[in-house]
């Protein structure tokens, strides 16, 4: 059990996050995917007659299931097998991410930005609000996200996958280094 | 019900996510920066597992578990890839969740998330809307 609560190794989790590829095929023809769910959301709750979210979303529903599956997963790992050390990142980063005021802690994400009150400054609606409308907003836009183009797409050689692939990390880097440090000097 | 295996292949790639610490915003930023190896040993390991499965399953002709033929749909290229790419990219950053970290995230117990997914929920269905008037 001790094993399982320590950070699992890439070449552990690579390998088994690259079999879901197979695994959802064989159980029903299914293309890993994730992004998609949050428009199966909007279809079933929020139609408001445009022509992109009329479609038979119960068709989809396997996709919400495995969403669903996803939370299951997150809580097991946070509650049963949480790592009770920091991450363990290099040590550039931990000092890149010092001189911006944040430290290093436990957890997945950095409480000075990412918790309830900081909903109401103007950080934490960056990060947090807008954040989350870009995530939504380009996956769908992108035709799908980091599962369905990065690991799905360039698992069956599709080249307009390598092509989204580059440009979620080109969105990242330019947010990375031109946009957070302007941000994170509003926290302090 | 024919949708608990998603559940439970859902459960699965939840915990790998989270234990790889592949929905850590620290490790993001480790990526984003090229600091470290973790979430590039993650894609380049997984993404060779998938090719080979997909090659495999193509070779061998695998059924799936009803015996369907197995069929994997093309993704058709349109400009849409690169600028919502490049957007969803900055979101990635800020968030340090794509959308399956985002429910690993929500499930782990950082309650704070739930705006997030209700941010990017809004987020499709403003793309839904606008969508004939954008460059694809």
């Amino acid at each position: 059990m001790e094993w399982l609560r320590q950070p699992w190794p890439w070449y552990i989790a690579g390998p088994l996050i690259g079999l879901a590829v197979p695994a959802l095929l064989i159980a029903g023809n299914k293309a890993l995917g994730i992004s998609s769910s949050l428009r199966h959301i909007c279809a079933a709750c929020f139609p408001a007659n445009i022509p992109f979210l009329k479609y038979d979303w119960k068709k989809e529903s396997w996709n919400l299931f495995f969403a669903a599956g996803i939370v299951i997963g997150g809580f097991l790992s946070g509650y049963l097998l949480r790592s009770p050390d920091p991450v363990a990142i290099s040590a550039k980063t931990v000092q890149d991410l010092q001189a911006l005021g944040i430290e290093p802690q436990t957890g997945l994400l950095p409480h000075e930005i990412f918790n309830w009150h900081s909903l109401v400054t103007f950080p934490g609606l960056i990060f947090i609000v807008a954040g989350g409308f870009l995530v939504g907003f380009g996956t769908r836009y992108a035709g799908g996200c980091t599962s369905g183009h990065g690991i799905m797409g360039l698992s069956s050689f599709q080249l307009p996958s390598l092509i989204a692939l580059l440009s979620f990390f080109a969105g990242g880097i330019a947010a990375t280094y031109l946009l957070l440090p302007r941000i994170l000097l509003l926290i302090r | 019900m024919k949708n608990i295996k998603y559940l439970l292949l859902g459960i699965g790639f939840g915990i790998a996510l989270t234990k790889s610490e592949a929905i850590s915003w620290f490790r993001i930023q480790e990526m984003f920066r090229f600091q470290g190896f973790q979430l590039y040993g993650i894609f380049a390991t997984a993404i060779p597992v998938g090719m080979l499965s997909v090659w495999l399953i193509k070779q061998s002709q695998v059924k799936t578990l009803s015996g369907e033929p197995i069929a994997i749909p093309a993704k058709q290229n349109n400009h849409g890839y690169i600028i919502g790419g490049f957007l969803f990219g900055i979101g990635w950053a800020f968030t340090g969740a794509c959308p399956g970290p985002l429910y690993a995230q929500l499930g782990s117990g950082l309650t704070v998330t739930a705006v997030t997914i209700a941010s990017a929920i809004l987020g499709t269905w403003v793309y839904s809307l606008l969508r004939p008037k954008l460059p694809h």
